[in-house]
């Protein structure tokens, strides 16, 4: 057929289980190069103290090729696959959790995932299923970006059914209250994915594909901008700085996206990602 | 400030001596232990049956380690989040645990206890787990290997660092440090 790519998903497989491992190992430079401006402008002796550790840290995960962290997540993957290709050679999702499962056994990676969560929370043994989000696109290449999401953060996260009413203000105080209330348990500086509009599913993944986005860069959408600015500034008045031990450093950033929403709606997403603000991106 | 070296297991004196804020670099034996362990061991507790460590004076960590590479003593070992073994702290400090090593909040609840029994809770550094598993020198799984990362072990660590969060006289740092550097915007 012409203009259709075949595509082996062995190859998918074998791309998946490298980014696992490398993106366990290795801390973002952008990320790092964060860690390091923070340690230059934070207030708090205690705060340079541990953001020092954290620089620290990140160097030997790198040389000795261990996790960042041990909470080495669940492996949240977003998939953006070419409608011009042809995957071959077996099933789709499962060449994804097969990567995630060979990526976190041979690297070392902790198996993090439970079934049963609400019974008996048997540990599945291979960091599988993964959470998988995928969208058909133009062209004839597949893109995969993989985030290992620890669950200290996680849990800190909040969905807020906002009334239109409340306005851009309701929005900005729902994140920076959602960061006060999380305290010192997401390990802070984090960095912070905020989804504005759609449903309760649409804005929790908007929320999550925000925090792909590189530390520094500014949303195109100069409205959406200011309120990112408005949000780390008030965020990083909080004063609960490194580790919660007080600190003019509680965000590295805030990364905002937003969609259309039922015109009786406001919903806000608030995404709470640690310092340890890892994910890899392939395109096959 | 000068970093305070202390070893395990505590002593009520040591304990009434660590005051929120102090660096501390802390040796000897802790025991690991999070979600899974922590239910266990209550429940021993309650059914009065031997715990697999002894629990007077003894430091637990709540860290579920990743897995060590061949030759390795340990994976990356940082502090999981503290809150969820408040349901389980304070019978755990009344029968004589002196110490906890975590992140993030507690309830009133394990501070009450703590103040009541003289107990420390210590911060490490979450996320910083391949630096501190450097500082872990010898592991021993003592109890439920089954539960993989949420095993029960005996660690040896050498100047393990830690912050004093909350100390037995009831002072948080959480709270004081948070109060020092907030601004109004």
């Amino acid at each position: 057929m012409p203009g259709v790519r075949e595509l082996d998903v062995a190859d998918i497989t074998a791309a998946v289980a490298s980014m696992g491992t490398e993106a366990n190992y290795d801390l973002p430079a952008d990320v790092y190069a964060a860690l390091g401006a923070a340690r230059a402008s934070e207030a708090s002796p205690t705060g340079r103290a541990v953001l020092g550790q954290l620089i620290e840290n990140a160097d030997i995960a790198r040389e000795d090729r261990v996790p960042i962290c041990q909470d080495t997540g669940l492996a949240v993957l977003f998939v953006e696959l070419g409608q011009d290709v042809h995957l071959v050679g077996g099933d789709f999702e499962e060449a994804l959790h097969e990567g995630v499962r060979r990526g976190y056994t041979d690297g070392y990676l902790r198996k993090s995932s439970v079934m049963q969560p609400g019974g008996e929370r048997i540990n599945t043994k291979d960091n599988t299923p993964a959470i998988i989000h995928t969208r058909i696109v133009p062209g004839d290449q597949l893109w995969i970006a993989l985030m290992p999401k620890g669950g200290g953060a996680e849990n800190m996260s909040s969905l807020n059914m906002l009334k239109p009413a409340q306005g851009a203000e309701g929005i900005v105080n729902a994140v920076v209250d959602t960061v006060s209330r999380a305290g010192s348990n997401p390990c802070p500086p984090v960095v912070i994915g905020v989804g504005i509009g759609g449903t309760i599913d649409r804005v929790t993944l908007l929320a999550k594909r925000a925090l792909l986005r590189e530390i520094g860069s500014q949303h195109v959408d100069l409205r959406l901008a200011a309120m990112e600015s408005e949000m780390l500034a008030r965020i990083n008045a909080l004063g609960i700085g490194p580790q919660g031990l007080g600190g003019s450093t509680t965000a590295l950033a805030v990364f905002i996206e937003e969609a259309p929403s039922h015109l009786a709606s406001m919903p806000v997403a608030v995404n709470v990602q640690c310092h340890a603000q890892r994910h890899k991106t392939v395109t096959i | 400030m000068a970093i305070r070296k202390i070893t395990t297991p505590l002593t009520d004196e040591v304990v009434e001596s660590l005051n929120a804020g102090d660096e501390v670099q802390i040796s000897g034996v802790i025991y690991q232990a999070r979600d899974a362990a922590h239910k266990r061991l209550v429940a021993l507790i309650e059914a009065g049956e031997e715990l697999p460590f002894e629990l007077a004076g003894a430091v637990v960590y709540y860290v579920g380690p990743s897995p060590a590479k061949p030759g390795a003593v340990i994976g990356s070992a940082g502090p999981t989040t503290s809150g969820r073994m408040d349901a389980y702290a304070p019978l755990l400090i009344e029968k004589g645990l002196k110490g906890m090593i975590g992140k993030g909040l507690r309830n009133d609840a394990v501070k009450q206890a703590m103040q009541r029994h003289k107990a420390v809770y210590f911060a490490a550094t979450g996320g910083a787990g391949a630096l501190l598993a450097k500082r872990i020198v010898g592991n021993q799984t003592i109890a439920w290997p089954e539960l993989g990362a949420e095993a029960c072990a005996r660690l040896q660590v050498e100047d393990f660092p830690a912050v004093v969060v909350i100390d037995c006289h009831g002072a948080d740092l959480y709270e004081e440090g948070r109060k020092r550097y907030a601004k109004t915007v």
